[in-house]
């Protein structure tokens, strides 16, 4: 089943938004208290508020980049332990849905984003308060266990490999054009390096998982992705650095939301998140401090 | 007196549930309408390069679906109506699987067979150097797995529904095996076979989980029209707008095609039916 994995987990996280969203909707119309959303979807959903240390007290929503998605889950269950009396609830999909889902009117109160364009996109619209990077991560290349066909970074410039990268409009998928750019010309490396690269290219995959579950099962000689997503996929795939010089580093933005209801509850998990102990968490999983 | 006004009391319940029924499907597409309207790059988007390629590409692989489903899955249609043996039940139930299918999973499934490493795909690719992935080779097979049980499922009874008589008797008075099918299996089946590759086309058409695992998304290659939408809602280039216009798009296409059918048979039928 891991093969099925990242598609599944994909479709799961929204499944379980539109469950969250259509209880809460429900619940707004029913009894009027928008912001007391129940917990149907996945782990790192906090129980019922005890009442040892009620300084912080409300439930919050969360949507975050689906990169985020362990790091969060365990930073989520951290952040309970200090704060009971906030229960978190996430909806995990690509930044750019998530964006588009905000400013329909979804009842979020966070947004932790891939990228700062997808930000912008929501702050334009429904407006954020103080955002800043939290979080920064890495593109790196990776191929099939097995295979030989790309053995370097330089390798996916060669005639007929199968690459395949997230749409350009995705947050990974420019930042990989922008290392193909960048490396071109750069020492020892021809100046059409992009072009012969992107003349390999098979497929724009709508986020990070696919194109790594692409590479997991050997259809795809290489892709790029970010090096947090290939925890689970360790075992299927080889990692290939990519040179510092030209590599980019990915920035993650959150903010609370302007429309939040519970901005207190809000702001405490983000400070969470910038503080040491989330810092902490977020390196385990791959992520370098913001 | 009483029964007219319990008919009157039923009649009004009916439309009442009609028109609610009614609202509740037409309202999404009233929404997208009206937010096209709002969206000043609407007709930008459609007459784009992105929208031409994706519903070039839709119309040709569903056409290839279509004839594909026709040649190969009447003949089992009309076996599986026709014959009776131990296990037709089972290899019954293989023929709709994948309407249960999560279309994902689908597309994950034809991976495991004919991608590079799977159980055929890998031999293929060892052999002949052939891989499916990423052509559009690939969207029409995701297509005809998706689709086609519609239309067998619908040929199936179709068939079951015809005259045994009428076919022992073209066959006694000398036609043959062939003709008799043609003259009278087909025929007397029309409606369902029809019916069956309306639902199997526009089944096709929107086919887009398989597609997007088993075949990816590479603009005038292997994005469909479905995954264009897709692409577009999660992009930042076009974003909501876009996926909202090309939306409305396929749906135009879809409604002028299956009306055209629907135009086409009701004459045919007419000429049929007069025979």
């Amino acid at each position: 089943m891991t093969i099925a994995d990242p598609s599944m987990r994909r479709s799961r996280s929204r499944l379980a938004a539109a469950v969250a969203m259509a209880v809460t909707v429900a619940l707004a119309a029913g009894c009027g208290s928008g912001n007391a959303t129940p917990a149907p979807s996945s782990a790192g959903t906090a129980g019922a508020p005890t009442a040892s240390h009620p300084t912080v007290v409300g439930n919050i929503t969360v949507f975050a980049a689906s990169s985020l998605t362990d790091a969060f889950t365990e930073a989520a269950k951290a952040f309970h332990a200090r704060n009971p009396g906030v229960a978190v609830q996430f909806n995990f999909a690509s930044s750019s849905a998530l964006a588009t889902q905000i400013n329909e009117g979804a009842p979020a109160d966070v947004f932790a984003s891939a990228d700062q364009a997808q930000m912008q996109v929501v702050a334009d619209r429904s407006g954020v308060v103080d955002p800043a990077v939290f979080a920064t991560n890495v593109p790196v290349v990776v191929t099939p266990k097995g295979s030989a066909a790309v053995r370097s970074f330089a390798d996916l410039a060669k005639p007929g490999i199968k690459l395949v990268l997230a749409a350009k409009d995705v947050p990974i998928g420019k930042y990989a054009r922008d290392v193909l750019q960048r490396a071109s010309g750069a020492g020892g490396i021809a100046p059409d390096f992009a072009t012969k690269v992107l003349a390999n290219l098979k497929s724009d995959e709508a986020n990070v998982r696919a194109v790594l579950a692409k590479v997991q099962l050997g259809e795809a000689d290489a892709g790029i992705v970010y090096v947090t997503d290939i925890g689970a996929a360790k075992d299927d795939v080889n990692r290939i650095e990519i040179p510092a010089a030209y590599n980019v580093v990915a920035e993650y933005p959150i903010a609370v939301l302007k429309p939040s209801k519970a901005p207190t509850a809000a702001r405490a998990f983000v400070t969470f998140l910038r503080s040491a102990e989330g810092q902490a968490i977020l390196q385990k999983y791959g992520f370098q401090p913001g | 007196m009483n029964t007219r006004l319990a008919d009157r009391a039923a009649l009004a319940t009916t439309v009442t549930l009609g028109v609610a029924f009614a609202a509740f499907f037409l309202l999404p597409f009233a929404g997208l309408v009206a937010r096209a309207l709002q969206d000043g790059r609407t007709w930008e988007i459609m007459t784009g390069a992105t929208a031409r390629k994706a519903m070039t590409l839709s119309l040709w692989t569903s056409a290839v679906t279509v004839v594909l489903t026709i040649v190969f899955g009447t003949p089992a249609a009309y076996f599986l109506a026709r014959a009776s043996f131990r296990g037709k039940a089972i290899l019954d139930g293989f023929i709709d699987l994948p309407i249960v299918l999560p279309p994902t999973v689908a597309g994950v499934a034809l991976l495991t067979a004919f991608g590079r490493r799977g159980l055929v795909g890998e031999p293929i690719d060892h052999w002949t150097g052939i891989t499916f992935g990423f052509t559009s080779v690939a969207v029409v097979m995701a297509q005809v797995l998706v689709s086609a049980p519609f239309y067998v499922r619908a040929a199936k009874s179709g068939f079951e529904r015809v005259d045994l008589q009428q076919e022992q008797v073209a066959y006694t008075l000398g036609a043959s095996r062939t003709k008799t099918f043609f003259r009278i299996a087909v025929p007397e089946a029309q409606p369902a076979l029809v019916a069956g590759l309306v639902l199997c086309w526009a089944r096709a058409l929107g086919e887009l989980g398989a597609t997007l695992i088993f075949a990816g998304n590479l603009e005038g290659r292997t994005q469909t029209m479905p995954l264009a939408i897709i692409s577009a809602f999660e992009g930042t280039s076009l974003g909501l707008a876009g996926a909202i216009a090309l939306s409305l798009m396929l749906l135009a296409v879809a409604l002028a095609v299956l009306t055209a059918l629907r135009l086409a048979i009701s004459r045919s039928g007419a000429v049929v039916s007069g025979r």
